[in-house]
């Protein structure tokens, strides 16, 4: 009894065709032109909206456009607000770094203190899960009592907006960080406390990372309500101006900036965490 | 070579229940199992057996419900350096690349940079990942991850080496070519091993010694010494005549419990 080996059919005529060079443009261009179509759209229906008059309160995109060119650069209105766009930037982006970095400060400790100590979370969790609901508008008038009207009240509503979700990312990665992790490393020697550094602060990482990127994200989003507190400068005292002064240039002018801001913050904080947690298989995007 | 005297693992009566909700679960009974130094002992059985139990109880992971567990003739009182398990799945630190997976326990006992560096790249070439050295456990294929994790627990000393069905996850030519290595590593290092499997063929393959284990309640059914020659034939009659029995054995108390 044998057996037979056979020769392998000849090998399978080569199926794929070179890539075409049109085919390969196409598909570096296509998430960036994809990405595009929306607000290109939005755009368009702004431009029919404003110069068929269905509202006579919203300008053109051509006046926004103009407008923030003013905004940024100066030499066309100069106005109050001509070349002022660097200061506000300045001015919230202070506040949102700061308010996010006291947040931080405050979120990680404890969230690690509940996910760790169940005698924390007893304590702690229950107020901070009825604390959570209440939005940071409803703090505005308490917080302008309790810091006065200025810039502290505004780094207050912001860190409070940033503070839950690195609060709650901290908890929930302290706290699953895989048994047998435990395990692996006690059999290898290492126990205790520094289990702490070297199993479950490097395991949470990723939720950590998560938790901050979420909280920096809340902090721009916040920076409005922050900055309604009376503060002199910066992009959501610009847009309440431009709301009790009727110049809606002046306020889309601040929510694009605020976006765009917002957007490339995010981008960087990515970049980072993806370089950081380039061990992570969840870490990619 | 290995000393007959005192014996490395001494297991005296142990028993483990557990208490889930209200259910009593006896998952090891009475059992007694003395291993010597050197040898290879794989401990089988289908699941339920208690087999991943007494394991747990020599690594240190679970205390006895009663009896005793003894190393050297002292009692195991936790986890140790000297006992080194390898898991089914893997347990590496997804955060540090091989290289610093490997040296996680010299690195943990104290030892400086360039001593742990020695270590490392000794049993990296060991497992023959000298190449993967840099790359992280997400990049890996179950085959390198266990080879990984087997390095992990060499480079730190260990005395003797726990593995629950650890190629158990594996494809069958990457669990066929790590079991030549392993028993290679084992001819060479005159480790002592405790594998678990519920594969006939794989324990006759590795072992000295095969501790059958039935479940309802767990307890060890008969502890069969091997002397078939090495490098073992899976395909001879020896090889088939053992695993005949063994497979008798491993379904006895099929008689008692309808299965």
């Amino acid at each position: 009894m044998a057996i037979v080996e056979t020769a392998s059919p000849a090998a399978a005529p080569a199926a794929v065709a070179p890539r075409s060079g049109a085919n390969s443009t196409w598909k570096r261009f296509k998430p960036t032109v994809l990405a595009l179509i929306v607000p290109l759209l939005l755009l368009a229906f702004w431009q029919v909206a404003t110069t068929q008059q269905w509202t006579r309160l919203i300008p053109t995109p051509y006046q926004v456009a103009e407008y923030m060119v003013d905004f940024a650069a100066g030499g066309i209105y100069d106005d109050a607000y001509s070349a002022t766009l660097t200061t506000h930037l300045l001015a919230s982006m202070s506040r949102v770094y700061g308010g996010f970095a006291l947040a931080a400060l405050f979120a990680l400790p404890i969230g690690v203190l509940i996910g760790r100590v169940p005698t924390a979370r007893m304590l702690l969790d229950p107020f901070l899960q009825v604390m959570r609901p209440i939005p940071v508008t409803a703090w505005l008038p308490l917080s302008m009592i309790l810091f006065g009207l200025g810039a502290k009240s505004a780094f207050a509503l912001v860190c409070l907006g940033a503070f839950y979700p690195i609060l709650l990312n901290t908890i929930f990665g302290v706290r699953s960080v895989d048994p047998k992790l435990f395990e692996a490393a006690s059999m290898l020697g290492c126990r205790g406390n520094a289990q702490f550094y070297k199993v479950v602060l490097p395991a949470a990482a990723p939720s950590i990372f998560t938790g901050l990127r979420l909280g920096l994200g809340l902090a721009w989003f916040v920076i409005v309500v922050g900055e309604m507190t009376g503060v002199p400068q910066g992009l959501g005292a610009v847009i309440m101006d431009g709301r009790t002064l009727s110049r809606t240039e002046l306020v889309i002018c601040g929510m694009i900036v605020i976006g765009l801001a917002g957007y490339i913050s995010d981008r960087v904080v990515v970049t980072i965490g993806n370089y950081l947690l380039r061990w992570s298989p969840n870490h990619h995007g | 070579m290995a000393d007959t005297a005192t014996p490395i693992i001494e297991i005296k009566g142990v028993s483990k229940v557990f208490q889930l909700q209200d259910q009593t679960i006896n998952a090891l009974s009475d059992a007694h199992l003395s291993i010597n130094k050197g040898e290879f002992i794989c401990l089988i059985g289908a699941s339920g057996c208690g087999k991943s139990t007494l394991l747990r109880i020599m690594a240190g992971f679970d205390q006895p419900s009663s009896g005793e567990a003894l190393m050297w003739g002292k009692p195991i009182a936790g986890p140790d350096p000297s006992r080194g398990m390898v898991f089914q799945d893997y347990a590496l630190f997804p955060w540090l690349s091989v290289r610093d997976n490997i040296g996680f326990g010299p690195a943990s006992r104290g030892l400086g940079g360039a001593e742990v560096k020695q270590i490392v790249d000794k049993f990296i070439d060991l497992v023959g990942l000298a190449k993967f050295a840099n790359a992280y456990p997400h990049q890996l294929s179950g085959g390198m991850k266990q080879r990984v994790a087997i390095a992990r627990v060499l480079a730190n000393d260990a005395e003797l080496v726990l593995m629950d069905e650890p190629f158990g996850a594996l494809d069958a030519m990457t669990r066929e070519r790590l079991q030549d290595e392993l028993l290679e590593i084992w001819e060479r290092t005159k480790l002592t091993v405790v594998f678990v499997t519920h594969a006939v063929e794989e324990a006759i393959l590795l072992a000295n010694r095969v501790v059958v284990m039935t479940p309802g309640p767990g307890r060890i059914e008969s502890d069969n010494a091997l002397d078939l020659p090495r490098p073992r034939d899976v395909a001879s009659p020896e090889f088939n005549a053992i695993r005949r029995v063994l497979s008798t054995k491993l379904h006895s108390h099929h008689g008692k419990k309808a299965a």
